[in-house]
C-alpha cells in the first residue's frame, strides 16, 4: 500500500515537473515565424543583403493566424525574419510596456491607435514622412500626427460600426429597413418587436452586456455618439480639456432603448458577455446588435449567417437631422515603427510594411481581415458592412467620425463610464453616468 | 558481527571532510545568492530608483525627485484602498485562522477519513487566483442574479465575496500548518492535564494553544501578508466595482485593494507610472512594517517546551 502511494506521489511529482516545463514558455506566446530560415538561402529579390529583422507586436488576437502566415511567406521570400507576437486580449498596453524594455529585442512595429497612445509612445514613433509605405497611402484621414507635423502612426485600415440588423428576422416581424430613418422610427420598430417577442420567438436587441468582453461597445462606440455631435457643434478638432455633455440625454435614449428591449433583464447586464450577445444574434434570437465591420467574418463563418440577411444601419440617438447620418467610420488600427530600434531593423520593418500593402499576398490578407485599406493597391472586400458604409456615403450622408479617439486616459475614463452604466442599469441613477462621462473627462484630462 | 565504531575517529573524519567544504562555502552559496540578486536585490533597487523617475519603459527613466511620492499621498483613491485593504486583512485574518484551527483540531481527533478531508480542504489552494476569481464570481452572480443584483453592484457583497473567496482558498493551507503543530503537542502534557482534572476547554486554552504558538505565528503572518498583497482575486472578482463618482469627476473604486490600485495607477498613462512605482515602494514598506510588528508580537507569546 505504502509503495503504491509512494509510486503515485512520484508520478505526480514527475507530472508536475513536466507540466511546469511545458507550461512555462506558454505565457510568452512567442511564435517566431520561421526565423530559422537562413538569410543566405534567400532567393535574392531586388532588395540588398538582409541585415534587419521585424518584430510586430499585434493587438488583434482574431488576426493573429493571418499575420503569422503572412510573416512566414515574407520570410520565405526575402529571408528577413519576421516575428509576430500577439498580446492577449485587453492587455496590449501592459505587453507593449514590457516588450519595449527589451532593448535590441523590442518590437520594431507596434500599435499606437489614439491620442492617449501618442501621449505615451510618441517618443518611440518613427516619422513616416517620405517612406515608401507612406507614399502608398490614399488618405491622411486616419493618420496620427505629432504637433511638429511628423507622421507618428499610419492608419492601415478603417472600420465602421453601427447597428447590425438581421433583415430576415426584421421582415418576419413585419418590418423593413426602409422604415428606419431616425430615432423615433427605430424606437417604434424596436418596441413593436419587443412587445411581440413571445410570439415571434426572438427579441429586438441582443444583450448589452457590461462585462469587459462587451462593455467597450458602449463606453467606446456608443459613447462616440454624444461626443461626435458635441464636437461637431463646437468645432472641436483636438483633444478638449473638458466636455459639456450636451447630448447626454440622447445617450440615455439609446441606452434605454437597448436595455429595455432585449431578452436579458437590465439588472443582469453587469456580467453579460460579448460572446453571449454575439451568439444571441448569430442564432437568430435578436434582430439588432450593435457592433462593427469586424464582426462580419464571425457572423458568416462561425454562425453561418447569410450575408444577404445582414445589414448595418447608423446608430440613431434622436439628434436633429440625423436621418442624414451614415455609419461611424474611423480607426484605432495604426502602425507605428519603433524609432529606438536599430536603423537596419527600422528599414526592414518599413520594407515589410510596404510589401504588405503592395504585394498580392499582403493586400489579399488585408482585404480579408481588415476590409478596405487606405492604400493604392487595396483589394475589393466581400464584407457587406463596408458596402453599406459606402452606400450611405454615395447617398451624400455624413460620416460619424471616431470622436472617442480624443478620450483622455481612455481605459480609466471608459472604466468609469462602464461602472456607472452598470449601476444605472441595475436601478441606479443616471446622474452618475453624466458625472463619469463629463466630470470624468475633465479629471482624466487633468491627470494626463 | 561486531558493530563498533570509534567515536573519535568518526568525529575526526567528519572534521576532515567538513573543513575543505567550509572553506569553499562561497561556491555552494553562489547559485542561490545569484538568483537572489537577479530575482530580488536588483529589481528591488531599480524599483526604488524608478519611484523617483518619470518613465515610459524602465530603460528610459528620467530623475524627477520626490514628486511621485507627493502625488501618491495626495491621491484619495490610494488612501481609500489602504483603508479597504486593512479592513479586508483584519477580518480575513480572524476568519481564516479561527476556521483553519477549528478544522485542524477536528481532523486531529482521529475521525474516520480525516486524511481524505485534509486533502479535500487543501485542494482549493492549488487553484490559481485568476481562475478562482472567475469561479467565485460565477457562483456569487449565479445566486445574486436571482435577486436582480450582482457582486459588482454592491460594495458590501464585494467585500464579503472577497472574504469568502480568501477563506476558501487559504483555510486548507493554514489547516496543514496547524495540523503539524497539533501533532507535535506532547501526549504526556495532555495526559497530565487530564489527570489534574482539566476539561477540554482548559486543555485547549492552557496546553494546546500555547504549545502551538509557533504555528499561530506563521499562520497569522501568512494570512496578513497574503491579504495585503491580494491582487488577482480582487482584479477578477470585482475589479474595484462599484465605483463612487465624486462631484469633481474623480472616481473611488470602492472595492479596490492596494495592489490593484497600484496597477491601475501604473497603467493610467505614461506620466503616472512613476506615481504607481512610488505607491509600490510605500506598499512594500507598509507590508514589511506590519509583518515585522506582528511577527515580534506573536513571537513573544511562544513558549519553550
Amino acid at each position: 500500500m505504502k509503495k503504491l502511494f509512494a509510486l503515485i506521489l512520484v508520478a505526480m511529482l514527475a507530472f508536475a515537473c513536466v507540466a511546469c516545463q511545458t507550461a512555462a514558455p506558454a505565457p510568452a506566446a512567442e511564435k517566431p515565424a520561421a526565423t530559422q530560415a537562413p538569410a543566405t538561402e534567400a532567393p535574392a529579390v531586388d532588395t540588398p543583403a538582409v541585415t534587419g529583422k521585424v518584430y510586430y507586436l499585434n493587438f488583434k488576437p482574431e488576426a493573429d493566424a493571418a499575420w503569422q502566415a503572412l510573416a512566414a511567406q515574407y520570410t520565405e521570400k526575402t529571408g528577413v525574419p519576421v516575428t509576430v507576437v500577439t498580446a492577449a486580449s485587453g492587455t496590449y498596453s501592459e505587453t507593449l510596456t514590457a516588450e519595449m524594455d527589451k532593448g535590441a529585442a523590442a518590437p520594431t512595429l507596434f500599435q499606437c491607435g489614439n491620442k492617449a497612445g501618442l501621449d505615451t509612445w510618441g517618443d518611440f514613433c518613427y516619422d513616416f514622412t517620405g517612406t515608401d509605405v507612406y507614399k502608398q497611402m490614399t488618405t491622411n484621414d486616419f493618420n496620427l500626427f505629432k504637433d511638429s507635423g511628423e507622421v507618428a502612426a499610419i492608419g492601415y485600415c478603417y472600420e465602421c460600426f453601427g447597428i447590425i440588423v438581421n433583415t430576415a428576422l426584421l421582415e418576419k416581424a413585419g418590418h423593413s429597413l426602409s422604415e428606419i430613418t431616425d430615432f423615433a422610427s427605430l424606437k417604434a420598430v424596436v418596441e413593436d418587436i419587443h412587445k411581440n417577442a413571445a410570439t415571434l420567438g426572438f427579441d429586438a436587441f441582443t444583450s448589452s452586456g457590461l462585462d469587459g468582453s462587451s462593455s467597450w461597445r458602449f463606453s467606446g462606440h456608443l459613447a462616440n455618439m454624444p461626443l461626435f455631435y458635441e464636437f461637431r457643434d463646437d468645432g472641436v478638432t483636438a483633444q478638449p480639456a473638458s466636455i459639456t455633455g450636451k447630448y447626454m440625454e440622447n445617450f440615455k435614449n439609446i441606452w434605454d432603448l437597448y436595455i429595455n428591449n432585449s431578452a436579458t433583464a437590465p439588472s443582469q447586464l453587469a456580467t453579460a458577455t460579448g460572446d453571449q450577445a454575439e451568439a444571441e444574434f448569430g442564432e437568430g434570437k435578436a434582430v439588432f446588435y450593435q457592433n462593427g465591420s469586424w464582426e462580419f467574418s464571425n457572423l458568416t463563418t462561425k454562425f453561418a449567417m447569410s450575408p444577404d440577411s445582414l445589414a448595418m444601419i447608423p446608430i440613431y440617438v434622436g439628434v436633429d437631422g440625423e436621418s442624414n447620418a451614415g455609419l461611424c467610420a474611423g480607426t484605432e488600427n495604426m502602425w507605428a515603427v519603433n524609432s529606438k530600434a536599430a536603423p537596419e531593423d527600422i528599414q526592414a520593418t518599413l520594407d515589410f510594411l510596404n510589401w504588405v500593402v503592395t504585394s498580392d499576398e499582403g493586400t489579399t490578407m488585408m482585404a480579408e481581415q481588415f476590409g478596405p485599406i487606405p492604400f493604392k493597391n487595396a483589394k475589393e472586400t466581400t464584407n457587406v458592412f463596408f458596402n453599406d458604409a459606402n452606400k450611405y456615403l454615395a447617398e451624400g450622408k455624413y460620416v460619424v467620425t471616431w470622436a472617442f479617439n480624443f478620450t483622455p486616459n481612455v481605459d480609466t475614463w471608459r472604466a468609469g463610464v462602464v461602472a456607472a452604466l452598470t449601476q444605472y442599469s441595475a436601478g441606479g441613477s443616471w446622474d452618475d453616468v453624466v458625472t463619469a462621462f463629463v466630470a470624468g473627462w475633465a479629471t482624466q484630462y487633468a491627470a494626463q | 558481527m561486531k558493530r563498533r565504531t570509534k567515536p573519535s575517529s568518526a568525529a575526526l573524519s567528519a572534521t576532515l571532510i567538513r573543513r575543505p567544504i567550509q572553506r569553499c562555502f562561497a561556491i555552494f552559496l553562489l547559485p542561490t545568492f545569484a538568483a537572489f540578486c537577479i530575482g530580488f536585490i536588483y529589481p528591488f533597487a531599480k524599483g526604488i530608483y524608478l519611484s523617483f523617475c518619470k518613465f515610459t519603459t524602465t530603460s528610459n527613466a528620467k530623475w524627477i525627485g520626490i514628486g511621485n511620492y507627493l502625488k501618491a499621498f495626495q491621491d484619495a483613491s490610494f488612501m481609500h484602498a489602504f483603508q479597504y485593504t486593512a479592513l479586508v486583512a483584519i477580518v480575513s485574518l480572524i476568519v481564516i485562522n479561527v476556521l483553519a484551527f477549528a478544522v485542524a483540531y477536528a481532523l486531529t481527533r482521529g475521525i474516520k477519513g480525516s486524511n481524505t478531508f485534509r486533502t479535500v480542504f487543501f485542494m482549493p489552494n492549488l487553484i490559481g487566483g485568476i481562475v478562482l476569481g472567475y469561479i467565485w464570481s460565477m457562483i456569487f452572480d449565479g445566486i445574486l442574479s436571482r435577486y436582480g443584483t450582482s457582486i459588482v453592484l454592491s460594495t458590501t457583497y464585494g467585500y464579503w465575496g472577497l472574504i469568502i473567496l480568501m477563506a476558501w482558498q487559504q483555510i486548507g493551507y493554514m489547516m496543514i500548518i496547524y495540523i503539524a503543530g497539533l501533532q507535535s503537542v506532547p501526549g504526556d502534557l495532555i495526559e497530565a492535564a487530564k489527570i489534574d482534572g482539566a476539561n477540554g476547554w482548559h486543555t485547549l486554552w492552557h496546553i494546546t494553544i500555547p504549545t502551538i504558538m509557533p504555528s499561530i505565528t506563521i499562520c497569522t503572518f501568512l494570512t496578513l501578508t497574503n491579504s495585503f498583497k491580494l491582487f488577482d482575486q480582487n482584479l477578477v472578482l470585482n475589479g474595484g466595482q462599484p465605483f463612487v463618482f465624486m462631484a469633481d469627476g474623480t472616481v473611488i473604486r470602492s472595492t479596490e485593494m492596494l495592489a490593484l490600485n497600484i496597477y491601475n495607477t501604473f497603467y493610467l498613462n505614461a506620466n503616472s507610472r512613476g506615481t504607481g512605482q512610488a505607491k509600490a515602494v510605500l506598499f512594500f514598506v507598509l507590508v514589511a512594517a506590519i509583518a515585522l510588528i506582528q511577527f515580534s508580537a506573536t513571537r513573544r507569546k511562544e513558549i519553550q517546551q
